[in-house]
């Protein structure tokens, strides 16, 4: 089960939840299963980037998650 | 120092860039030097005022005079809802039409209305004249006060908060979007803080200030085939802008760049090329658009202007306890400024178990921002950077051993979400602390306060996209072939990447940036992320091509290709095959065509981001009381960058990026009217370090292996702009005694401050 | 109204029309292909455009077109002889003076002013010298250490 971590910000969306395990084998399913049981979260994810084990990484659909993966939302950058 | 236990033959090296003969000879071709047969001179028609509904543009005028071949206003640019996915951001493609052609309303001075295609400049800029433009002006809204007043005007009508609003936030808004990190409890931390800073910063909005303007030419062909030459940081990006912003198929588009006259970020958008794109299909000849340095100042990104402020609790002992920080960034005329950077850099340095950071895009009657280097970053570090000098002072602390209590180290949870990895902050800290500049003692010249100021900074480095491939020839030597504009020796580190893999020597090795046409796409040439994504590519290219060798080489020997290794630029037999004399690269080449046929290996990375990168810096700083002048004396750079693949450019992205900070800190603003009229947009009046202001930049390099990249590359161009405002502006608090909270450091405000201090 | 200019560039006889108000500038890049010298700013802050008249380091944004007439420039197309690079620009790439290397010719051209009356700066007298060419990349170290080194090297000294 991948372990998801809302930080506080986010929790105001997940009713005060701070982590989540999911039984998910790639992000698209997980992330299914967190906006369904938190619909709330769609629109501030829509602007968030997901970290999978401490690597941002950019198109992150397909990636599989380990049983021990940490998956983290954190906030969209651009280089210059 | 050096964590990295691989060795290197050609990787570390300093060779003479492939490039190079051509930019000390002139023969470099930039932006502004293509000219092709039946060529027009584009001339861009330019808002007034800062903000005004436009109510009508009348071009017969213009369109009637001899020579003139075309006029387009912002009806010719299509209104779109597209986004173009470029990383972690998306770029929105309606805003940057809008940009390149108003559509409404002109949302700053300079904001592009209408544009010419004539015969000559002189006939182009003549009909300019002639174009009629009816606005209603509106009354502009240029500073992040204004935006949030109450009764602030609103830029874009639609304009809804993104992120994370607060439940309170009005519902017609200047905000794009609002994002927050926290952890812990805040009130506990703050509550448990012996010592508590709180201070509001402000930077101002400052340009990336490359010495090439922004020029391109375009061709329209009979075919509906289109092919633009363009000064950029990314010509694929710029072949699906142009095709998402005119609606046309990127198929159909492509794109040449030229050599690039410098960017830091603000060469990644297209301000130009949609345009000409539109002259060239209206006027069925090449057209050429340039822009004069003022259109530069006026119309280009620059980056935000700030307002932070930030409150950071600490024990007597030093360990920090709590922070929070709100930061305000101007995005301009549509969102997007780098506002949520720069709260994750904020305090990423720093291990603080109870935060609170948020942060603000806010739109304003101002060019529409770029990045620029490190973007969001360098305006946050001075605000926090301030404040834990502050602290240290306060406690009576080293500010480096204060640093060092509290950095982050390997398996912390960053502020920003993740566990970091091996990171270099501590390894940077105890460099700067052992570097006999910190230890010099500081010697005032007569009549002048002399003070040594030092600061961290953070960023993250890019990944993303790249493609490569290697092709070897029959004579041993090879090229390498990429879709990154070299903004700064990448070519050359390319090709020891290819040395470092193939045993080929370097000047044998020909890098080549090619076309849209010519190569797998590439993202941009930004982020810090050439070295390490495109290196990763052009890594894994050799390494295919060196499989093909090893397989040559086993046809040769008539054995399995499992006996067959390689080492040193050399094909080797292993085991059952030993006996066999070693097969060199030009030995294998020269029998390519007996073996099977020319070799190509390729690659591609999706690259995850690249590995965080801390930088540390320290200054020294002359202030002449009298005349509020001040002058850097000494600077030191430190940064870990994982590994130097030419030593050299290195430490000259570091020495670069430190001069770009001192200028920023010391000299460097956006000076607007109350009318929102650019005051200074030309390098007389915006005041850039020359040579005769700054001191030899001393470098030190830490190697941190990346254990993302082979070999431990992380990137470098961004770091070192982080750190040198809070550096300067340490330093002047060190000798003034005076803690300044607004840059630039200009000696007006210095000798007002000084006034003030008595 | 055209002007008739007779004039020599780099050694060379050159003749050429123009308008009157046409500067240097813009005559060497677009009447005569000699897109070695960049221009900047076109206002004299930037040096990109620096050029030699008569010897004399001038940015050839501020000069008319028609004010060279028999007269000499020298461009950074002029500086190197035959295969040999100046010291100057040999020394630019050993040190990595460039990065993204569009200053380079103004820089090329201006450093050469100062070694062929000058050839043994203090780095001072170089950091001033240069003063009037902007490069937002490098951060003049190696610029600076480039051009002593390439005086060094007129010198016949080894640094």
């Amino acid at each position: 089960m991948a372990t998801v971590h809302f930080s506080r910000g986010l929790a105001r969306y997940t009713g005060g939840v701070e982590s989540l395990t999911v039984d998910a084998p790639r992000v698209q399913e997980l992330l299914v299963v967190v906006t369904e049981r938190f619909p709330g979260l769609t629109q501030p994810l829509e602007v968030m980037a997901i970290a999978v084990d401490g690597e941002v990484h950019q198109h992150h659909d397909y990636l599989k998650l380990r049983p021990d993966s940490e998956i983290h939302f954190v906030p969209q950058i651009a280089g210059g | 120092m050096s964590t990295a236990t691989k060795t290197f033959e050609h990787v570390g090296t300093r060779p003479i860039r492939h490039d190079g003969l051509d930019k000390v000879t002139g023969r470099a071709n930039y932006g502004a030097d293509y000219a092709l047969p039946g060529m027009l001179h584009g001339y861009v028609v330019r808002s007034p005022h800062a903000h005004a509904r436009i109510v009508s543009i009348d071009t017969s005028a213009a369109e009637a005079m001899a020579g003139v071949k075309a006029v387009v206003t912002g009806s010719d640019i299509p209104k779109t809802n597209a986004k173009l996915v470029m990383g972690e951001a998306a770029l929105d493609l309606g805003a940057m039409g809008d940009n390149a052609l108003a559509h409404d309303k002109a949302l700053y001075e300079g904001h592009a209305v209408a544009a010419v295609a004539a015969t000559s400049p002189e006939i182009a800029s003549a009909a300019a004249e002639a174009i009629r433009v009816v606005y209603e002006p509106l009354q502009p809204v240029m500073n992040v006060d204004q935006a949030l007043a109450p009764d602030a005007l609103i830029l874009h009508d639609g304009m809804v908060t993104k992120g994370r609003p607060k439940p309170d936030a009005p519902t017609r808004t200047n905000v794009a979007l609002r994002m927050e990190l926290t952890r812990g409890d805040l009130d506990k931390g703050f509550a448990g803080a012996d010592v508590v800073i709180e201070r509001t910063f402000t930077t101002p909005m400052v340009h990336q200030g490359y010495i090439e303007p922004h020029a391109c030419v375009a061709r329209w062909g009979e075919d509906g085939q289109v092919v633009v030459w363009t000064s950029t940081q990314g010509h694929f990006v710029v072949r699906d802008c142009c095709a998402g912003i005119l609606g046309i198929d990127a198929a159909r588009i492509k794109v040449i760049p030229s050599e690039i006259g410098g960017g830091f970020g603000g060469k990644i958008p297209v301000y130009l090329e949609p345009v000409a794109i539109a002259l060239a299909r209206k006027a069925h000849r090449p057209v050429k658009l340039v822009m004069s340095r003022e259109d530069v100042f006026r119309a280009s990104g620059p980056t935000s202007g700030t307002k932070i402020r930030v409150k950071l609790g600490a024990k007597k002992d030093g360990s920090f306890v709590a922070a929070s920080a709100s930061l305000y960034y101007e995005a301009g005329a549509y969102a997007g400024s780098p506002a949520g950077a720069g709260a994750m850099c904020a305090i990423a340095a720093y291990d603080i178990p109870n935060f609170l950071v948020e942060a603000y895009d806010i739109v304003v009657n101002r060019p529409k921002v770029a990045a620029y280097r490190a973007p969001g970053a360098p305006a946050a570090a001075f605000a926090v950077e301030s404040v834990v000098d502050e602290v240290a002072r306060r406690l009576g602390k080293d500010p480096i051993e204060l640093r060092l209590q509290n950095a982050v180290r390997e398996g912390d949870q960053a502020a920003y979400g993740p566990e970091f990895g091996p990171i270099g902050l501590r390894e940077v800290l105890e460099a700067a602390r052992c570097h006999p500049h910190w230890k010099a003692p500081l010697v005032p010249q007569p009549g002048r306060k002399v003070g040594r100021g030092v600061a961290c900074g953070f960023w993250f480095n890019a990944g993303l996209n790249s493609s490569a491939t290697v092709s070897l020839s029959a004579d041993g030597s090879a090229n390498v072939v990429t879709g990154n504009p070299d903004i700064g020796g990448t070519r050359v580190a390319q090709a020891l990447m290819v040395s470092e893999e193939l045993g080929i020597p370097v000047e044998r090795v020909r890098p080549i940036v090619a076309d849209t046409d010519s190569i797998g796409y590439n993202d941009v040439t930004g982020g810090s992320r050439v070295c390490y994504a495109t290196g990763m590519a052009v890594i894994e290219a050799a390494r295919d091509a060196q499989a093909q060798l090893r397989a040559r080489a086993a046809k040769i020997w008539d054995v399995p290709v499992e006996q067959v290794g390689w080492e040193r630029g050399r094909a080797i037999a292993l085991n059952g095959a030993s006996g066999r004399e070693p097969l060199t690269v030009s030995e294998l080449a020269a029998k390519l065509m007996h073996t099977g046929g020319p070799i190509i290996g390729s690659a591609t990375v999706n690259a995850p981001m690249a590995g965080p990168a801390f930088g540390a810096h320290i200054c020294d700083l002359e202030v002449d009381e009298d005349t509020g002048v001040s002058r850097v004396v000494r600077y030191t750079v430190v940064q870990d960058v994982g590994k130097a693949v030419h030593p050299s450019y290195v430490e000259g992205q570091m020495q670069g990026g430190a001069s770009q900070g001192i200028g920023w800190a010391l000299n460097e603003e956006y000076v607007y009217d109350a009318e929102g009229h650019l005051q200074n947009p030309g390098f007389l009046d915006y005041r850039m370090p020359v040579a005769s202001d700054l001191p030899m930049i001393d470098t030190v390099i830490i190697e941190v292996a990346n254990p993302l990249h082979p070999y431990g590359v992380r990137g470098v161009g961004e770091v070192p702009i982080v750190p040198p405002l809070a550096a300067v502006a340490n330093a002047m608090h060190d000798a003034t005694r005076v803690r300044f909270t607004a840059l630039p450091l200009s000696p007006p405000r210095v000798l007002a401050a000084l006034k003030q201090r008595g | 109204m055209t002007v008739h200019v007779r004039t020599t560039i780099n050694a060379e006889p050159q003749e050429f029309l123009c308008e009157p108000g046409e500067t240097l500038l813009e005559a060497l890049r677009s009447r005569l292909g000699l897109t070695g010298t960049k221009e900047g700013c076109a206002t004299g802050d930037c040096g990109a455009c620096s050029v030699l008249l008569d010897g004399r380091l001038v940015p050839a944004c501020l000069v008319l077109a028609a004010e060279v007439s028999g007269r000499e420039v020298l461009t950074v197309e002029g500086v190197a002889t035959g295969d040999t690079l100046h010291p100057v620009q040999q020394k630019f790439l050993e040190h990595a003076a460039l990065q993204c290397g569009v200053c380079t010719p103004g820089f090329v051209v201006a450093a050469k002013a100062l070694l062929d009356h000058n050839d043994d700066p203090t780095e001072e007298q170089v950091r001033y010298w240069l003063a009037g060419n902007l490069c937002r990349c490098t951060g003049y170290d190696k610029i600076v250490r480039a051009v002593l080194d390439a005086a060094a090297d007129m010198r016949g000294v080894t640094v």
